[in-house]
């Protein structure tokens, strides 16, 4: 298993991208057939160290983000696995038709890695904000939808997309993130949701950013109220694990979702949509950016205004249970 | 009509005011992007103190000039302009980046008076301008539409989608300023992607090129009087200029595209600022 070279003490050095760009490093030298690419953001997006390493596999095209998609698909058309970067807000929709038609529907074998997604880029305004990509992502068939948490959690993905065929879509943040792994082998599975915290009471399913601060208001709920919080970490989006959600509900039937994006059509609404399928009761509410254009600022500063920090993460657990609902054993008008 | 001595020594004391206030301004904001704001604001201030007709009393005056900003990083340095300009309270500058505040990185058109397009995603710009300039056609309208492109920008596919479409729709009431910094964030444009013969480019997009020097008032009025003159071809301005220009020790280097200042930087900064700018204004007083 890659990235175990990592240690706690690289997290307090290095950003999440600089994980990322490290571990394709790594995985460069494994595999002959990775190639790179970006659009005038090599450095920004530390794709930069793979093209340092291998310069003949790199390619930087200018800033011309559709006509690097495009080049991907041709890529690995050709027989070779391309990684590609940009920010999250142009891979996602400025060369959405690229990713859709050159890469999705072909089943392509190329890995998006986006950077400074969700609110990350706060005080570059809503051109650079990216709340929707997870949403978009998750709707393009053949795609797999990474959020990993941090910088650990980051090299584990970078791995792991490697290893699945097909197109995969990875967003991380810019700068750095809370540590919320301290070592690389926590067991990090493709579509298996990593427990953060055992809990009975309610659970809370967070991704990306949102994860670490989930555990931390569980912690701090646990000693304040005696609140048995459940913390599931989901860093898969697509495939989305429906064990864990099935868990979850029968388990604590109480259930937050919390993400750095708009609360339409990301981990919440796939959560959602698992919920309504399963047709088990329980009591559910999304915490994201309320489907509106953010305010400008630092990330951690958006966070809190959202209510997708600690804080506003406690708050809605609080609001939760306190919410009277039907188990559905007492229901009586089921029949 | 080539500028007035008094004129051009207008421009000159406004240019070094902005320059300054750009710099105070990435001071204010923790960083920004200072070397392509510097490269730009000799085309701003003369724009925007010269060509443009505007109010910024009424900054919805239904005939005002529209001025796109299409590499829309440079908020640091546009900021400064509309402040200085009237069109919002230069304090707000003091705010820039902070949390809650109207200003970030990218100036959004639906929180800064005086914006006409929220830009920030590059490539964008001529689209919209174009539309702008023959939204005034359809109405009857006698505005004129500016659009700044970086270099680095003119990469970008949609860039030519557009100029195309200007050059079929003779939109000559639509002038394109190219600032030609040579320099985007990876390195120099003609090592990252090359662009030239970018005169050549535009001209076969059928767009009369006219390349300037970009930190030369009278070189750039003498261009802007030939676009707003052109009569069959729109006209790009490609403006030949210094990515971070009058600060000595990022002029010219592709690194200095964003940045920021501690207080001994800025120190130097600024009497670099003010060496640069007061050379300027001697030069156009005649001295
Ligand atoms: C579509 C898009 N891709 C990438 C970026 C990130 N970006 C911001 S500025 C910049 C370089 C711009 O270079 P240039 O147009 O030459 O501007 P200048 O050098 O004058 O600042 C890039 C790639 C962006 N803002 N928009």
């Amino acid at each position: 298993m890659g990235g175990l070279t990592y240690t706690m003490l690289d997290a307090m050095k290095m950003s999440t991208a600089e994980y990322y760009g490290k571990t394709l490093c790594e995985l460069g030298a494994e595999h002959p057939d990775i190639v790179g690419l970006s659009a005038d953001l090599a450095k920004s997006t530390k794709i930069g160290l793979f093209g340092e390493a291998f310069p003949e596999r790199f390619f930087n095209v200018g800033i011309a983000e559709q006509n690097m998609v495009g080049m991907a698909a041709g890529l690995a058309k050709a027989g070779l696995t391309p990684y590609l970067s940009t920010f999250a807000v142009f891979a996602s929709m400025r060369a959405l038709d690229q990713v859709h038609t050159d890469i999705c529907y072909q089943n392509l074998n190329a890995k998006i890695i986006a950077t400074h997604a969700g609110l990350s880029f706060g005080q570059a305004g809503s051109t650079h904000h990216c709340t929707e990509d997870i949403a978009i992502m998750r709707a393009m068939a053949n795609m797999t939808v990474i959020v990993p948490a941090d910088g650990i959690e980051t090299a584990n993905a970078v791995r792991a997309a490697y290893e699945k065929k097909g197109p995969v879509y990875i967003r991380i943040n810019r700068g750095f993130d809370q540590v919320l792994y301290d070592r690389p082998d926590y067991g990090f599975r493709l579509g298996k949701a990593v427990t953060l915290h055992e809990g009975t009471d309610l659970t809370v399913i967070a991704c990306g950013a949102c994860s670490w601060r989930a555990l931390e208001a569980a912690r701090a709920l646990e000693k304040t109220d005696g609140l048995k919080v459940r913390v599931l970490n989901m860093h898969t989006i697509k495939p989305i694990d429906e064990a864990a959600i099935e868990a979850a509900i029968m388990d604590t039937r109480r259930v937050i979702t919390v993400e750095d994006h708009n609360v339409i059509g990301g981990l919440g609404s796939a959560v959602a949509e698992v919920a309504a399928g399963l047709g088990k009761s329980l009591t559910f509410k999304r915490l994201g950016i309320p489907d509106c254009f953010s305010i400008i600022g630092l990330h951690e500063d958006l966070m809190a205004h959202y209510g997708i920090d600690e804080n506003g993460i406690m708050a809605a657990v609080r609001e939760l249970m306190g919410r009277d609902f039907e188990a559905d054993e007492n229901w009586d008008d089921e029949v | 009509m080539p500028l007035t001595r008094e004129e051009k020594l207008r421009l000159e004391q406004k240019a070094h005011e902005l320059r300054k206030l750009c710099l105070e301004t990435v001071v204010w904001a923790g960083s920004g992007h200072i070397g392509g704001a510097l490269s730009a604001m000799d085309i701003m201030t003369i724009l925007y103190h010269k060509y443009m007709r505007l109010d910024p009393k009424r900054p919805e005056l239904p005939d005002r000039d529209r001025f796109v900003c299409s590499k829309g990083h440079i908020g640091v340095g546009y900021a400064p302009v509309l402040a200085e300009l009237g069109y919002f309270d230069p304090e707000l500058l003091k705010e820039y980046n902070h949390t809650g505040s109207p200003l970030g990185m990218h100036l959004d058109s639906t929180k800064v008076k005086g914006v006409e397009a929220s830009t920030g995603s590059l490539g964008h710009g001529l689209a919209v301008g174009l539309g702008m300039a023959l939204g005034a056609r359809v109405k009857g309208e006698s505005w004129r539409t500016f659009v700044l492109l970086g270099d680095g920008e003119c990469d970008e596919g949609a860039v030519w989608e557009s100029a195309m479409a200007a050059a079929h729709f003779k939109a000559t009431n639509l002038v394109v300023i190219v600032d030609r910094n040579k320099c985007m964030i990876d390195g120099p444009t003609e090592e990252v992607m090359g662009l030239e013969p970018l005169a050549d480019k535009w001209r076969a997009f059928g767009f009369e090129p006219l390349a300037v020097d970009g930190h030369d008032f009278d070189a750039l009025a003498g261009a802007i009087d030939a676009a707003l003159a052109a009569k069959d071809r729109p006209v790009a301005i490609i403006a030949d200029t210094v990515k971070g220009q009058g600060i000595d020790f990022i002029a010219g280097d592709y690194r200095w595209h964003y940045g920021s200042f501690d207080a001994d930087k800025k120190a130097k900064a600024l009497e670099s600022l003010e060496r640069y700018g007061q050379a300027r204004i001697a030069k156009a007083r005649g001295e």
